[in-house]
């Protein structure tokens, strides 16, 4: 490979491939250093895993404490799982990630947002649920992790079953 | 042809919240047509917000997104005229972006 600086999608795609982790450890590529300064990869690998522990683990290498800082709002009964509205707000401080997690969907992470400095710790958004099932949210707050959780019934036919 | 994303940015001062409504179909690669062939995995993946040179949101999807997704989020640092930058690109390559102004 020569010393090619093209734009995005070339660099991208020397990046997905599996010789990219061999490359990126030499660090000499000119590329290298910029791509490690954005933390902004797909995560891949953490939304195909079924387990909610294990999806939180691969993406952010550790485990979470409940918090009573966190405001999960969302339906305790939903008609239609294919449209659930999750908000989640929180004051803790130096948030720099959020994610939510479905337990008993085919893969638990169904979304990660990144906060850069200034933007409220806030979103809201509509999920997909398989079926009734724990909806967690986790909170990156100063390097550590908070989650909330709380159940959402889904009623399949919307008569109560 | 219409851009498939379609935002409100409205500033209160120094607070400007966002709403964003995107046109995709948001396929989880689980659910079978009407012929009972499977619809394959086409979905949102990457979606960005950037004001000022600056992204301001990321958000990483999988497939548990509702078709026509739907996100809310503010931030402050932006004034009323701005231009805030939302591109997404999806799964199979594909992508969009448009630009709005604060309002």
């Amino acid at each position: 490979m020569t010393t090619h600086t093209g734009p995005h999608p070339t660099r991208r795609l020397i990046l997905q491939g599996a010789v990219s982790v061999a490359l990126i450890g030499l660090g000499n590529l000119p590329f290298a250093p910029v791509r490690a300064a954005a933390n902004d990869k797909y995560p891949e690998a953490a939304f195909k895993l079924k387990n909610e522990a294990d999806a939180i683990k691969a993406l952010y290498g550790r485990t979470a404490e409940p918090s009573d800082k966190i405001k999960l709002d969302a339906p305790e009964i939903a008609e239609n799982g294919g449209v659930v509205p999750i908000s989640v707000a929180t004051t803790l401080d130096k948030v720099t990630s959020i994610s939510f997690f479905v337990a008993e969907n085919p893969n638990a992470l169904a979304a990660s947002y990144t906060f850069p400095d200034g933007t409220i710790p806030a979103v809201a958004n509509r999920l997909k649920m398989a079926k009734t099932s724990n909806m967690t949210a986790i909170v990156e707050s100063d390097g550590k992790l908070y989650s909330a959780t709380k159940e959402v019934k889904v009623t399949v036919g919307g008569c109560g079953g | 042809m219409a851009s498939s994303i379609r935002v409100r940015a409205t500033s209160n001062g120094d607070i400007t919240e966002v709403q964003t409504l995107i046109q995709h179909p948001m396929d989880t690669g689980l659910v079978k047509d009407a012929k009972g062939e499977l619809i394959p995995a086409h979905y949102i993946q990457a979606l960005k917000f950037a004001c000022n040179g600056k992204d301001v949101f990321v958000a990483n999807w999988g497939t548990a997104i509702s078709k026509d997704p739907y996100v809310k989020f503010s931030f402050k640092g932006a004034k009323k005229g701005d231009d805030l930058k939302i591109s997404w690109t999806d799964n199979k390559g594909g992508s969009d972006e448009t630009t709005a102004k604060i309002a």
